[in-house]
């Protein structure tokens, strides 16, 4: 690959940059408790969490670093932050 | 130096400082001009946003922003989407964008900026001094600095051609002294807009923003390839030296003016004492050169006109057999005791076989005036370090004891 002036690229560049091997602590979901409202996948700020068919939410470990604003603006407290382990 | 004061005397104006840049910026046909005025600059962007108001630059957008953090960061959009794209600024204002002026560099963004240069705060001070686009030095724009009114208007076209070039592609810096400058009413030729429209091409980037066609500047690059970018910036800066060069010299076969290309001389040849400045302090110390010389002593003059990329090359040839070299400066690195032009010209002479004692002063800080008397003293002092070596590297000058 040679770099183009100023790096300039395609867009979709950030798919290859996975940036969830930063994350101390990753977050998981209840679905018992999760009533679909949607706030964590419109509140991410990485864009990581897909949503499914059946209406639930789940987390694209990819590129979660781990925030934990999902777990913090969760209503229903149905995500719960839990340390990584390796 | 070479003009044809005769031949230019019937196209001459009488103009200040800052409307001879804002015109000079009319004739370049920018796309987008956005500033924030603070003194001293303030002059060029009024008659900027006037230009643009009565219709005088077609295809240009004036955009007022509220503070100059925002006045680049509109140039980083408008760059990248392909319009030629100017501002201007001063001391707080310029050190506001210092995380932006980063950003144009790294992107490669070729946006020409006036910097009326003045002190910075505090004390606040708006009157001149350096500091301000020196302190600015490792953003990775290429700083040019003018003399005169008219080397800072004609500076303004060449900034545009050297930034533009393809093969360098870097933010440029124009820097004129505040006030002693831009403030000045002095005899001016104007930019010609025919002649400007052959000396400087449309700007058309091979890589731009356009819907049709996404792209991402700017983007994330890890450490993998942080390295790399900074080294083309670095060789971007290396292909500079010859690019601002030949900017000059094309100027000079098209306009008939040349102020030097990296650097310029004025009575070097024989010289036992060489005297290093920037701006407009040269025009005095020329006048001292042709005082002294009357009195057989043998001074001359190096005038640097680009600091950034620092024309090593070029001033190694003009120093190397001199007896000692003082730059002057009008700034200082607090801590070291030293101004820029003293410390860099001392650091690129290490590891060569060039021994020439090389002594700073620094001058005229916060608007201070520079008398005749002031630069003599100083080639005393310079003859003393022929007579008995260097005593004191670097040092302030005029200091008011009886403030301290």
């Amino acid at each position: 690959m040679t770099i183009p002036p100023g790096g300039v690229c395609a867009p979709g560049s950030t798919l290859v940059n996975k940036t969830g091997g930063w994350r101390t602590f990753k977050p998981v979901y209840d679905y018992d408790k999760c009533i679909k409202c949607k706030l964590c996948e419109l509140l991410c700020p990485d864009a990581s969490i897909d949503p499914r068919d059946d209406g639930f939410f789940e987390f694209n470990y990819d590129f979660c670093k781990g925030c934990g604003i999902c777990a913090n603006e969760c209503p229903k407290g149905a995500i719960e932050m839990v340390l990584e382990e390796k | 130096m070479r003009r044809d004061y005769e031949k230019e005397k019937k196209d001459m104006v009488v103009v200040e400082g800052s409307y001879a840049v804002a015109s000079a910026v009319k004739a370049c046909r920018p796309n987008v001009i956005s500033a924030y005025p603070i003194t001293p600059q303030t002059h060029i962007v009024e008659e900027l946003s006037q230009f643009i108001a009565d219709g005088e630059i077609p295809n240009c957008e004036y955009v007022m922003v509220e503070s100059e953090f925002s006045a680049l960061s509109a140039l980083v959009g408008s760059s990248a989407a392909g319009a030629r794209s100017y501002s201007a600024t001063t001391s707080q204002g310029l050190e506001l964008m210092h995380e932006v002026l980063f950003n144009v560099s790294g992107m490669r963004l070729p946006v020409v900026m006036t910097i009326a240069n003045r002190a910075v705060s505090a004390p606040i001070n708006i009157w001149n001094d350096q500091q301000d686009s020196i302190s600015q030095r490792d953003t990775g724009w290429i700083q040019l600095y003018a003399e005169d009114t008219q080397e800072i208007s004609d500076m303004t076209a060449q900034a545009f051609k050297i930034g533009e070039d393809p093969d360098i592609l870097l933010p440029v810096m124009t820097c004129m002294d505040g006030f002693i400058l831009s403030h000045v009413y002095e005899p001016v030729v104007l930019l010609d807009d025919d002649l400007v429209a052959e000396y400087l091409p449309p700007f058309e980037p091979e890589l731009k923003l356009d819907p049709k066609n996404p792209k991402t500047f700017g983007a994330f690059a890890d450490p993998n390839s942080y390295t790399e970018f900074r080294y083309l910036q670095q060789q971007a800066m290396d292909k500079a030296l010859k690019k601002i060069e030949d900017a000059a010299d094309e100027f000079y076969d098209l306009f008939g003016r040349y102020y030097g290309g990296l650097i310029d001389t004025y009575e070097t040849d024989d010289a036992d004492i060489i005297l290093m400045a920037m701006g407009s302090i040269v025009g005095t110390i020329k006048d001292v050169v042709d005082k002294l010389r009357a009195k057989g002593v043998k001074v001359g003059l190096l005038k640097v006109r680009s600091f950034r990329p620092f024309p090593v090359e070029a001033i190694h040839n003009v120093i190397k057999d001199a007896k000692v070299v003082v730059a002057l400066d009008k700034n200082i690195s607090i801590g070291l005791n030293e101004g820029a032009l003293f410390t860099e010209t001392k650091a690129t002479l290490y590891n060569t076989k060039i021994d020439v004692p090389v002594i700073g002063f620094m001058i005229g800080q916060g608007g201070r005036d520079i008398p005749v008397e002031t630069i003599e003293n100083i080639v005393d002092e310079a003859k003393k370090v022929i007579d008995s070596g260097i005593t004191v590297e670097s040092q302030f000058t005029d200091l008011k004891e009886e403030l301290l």
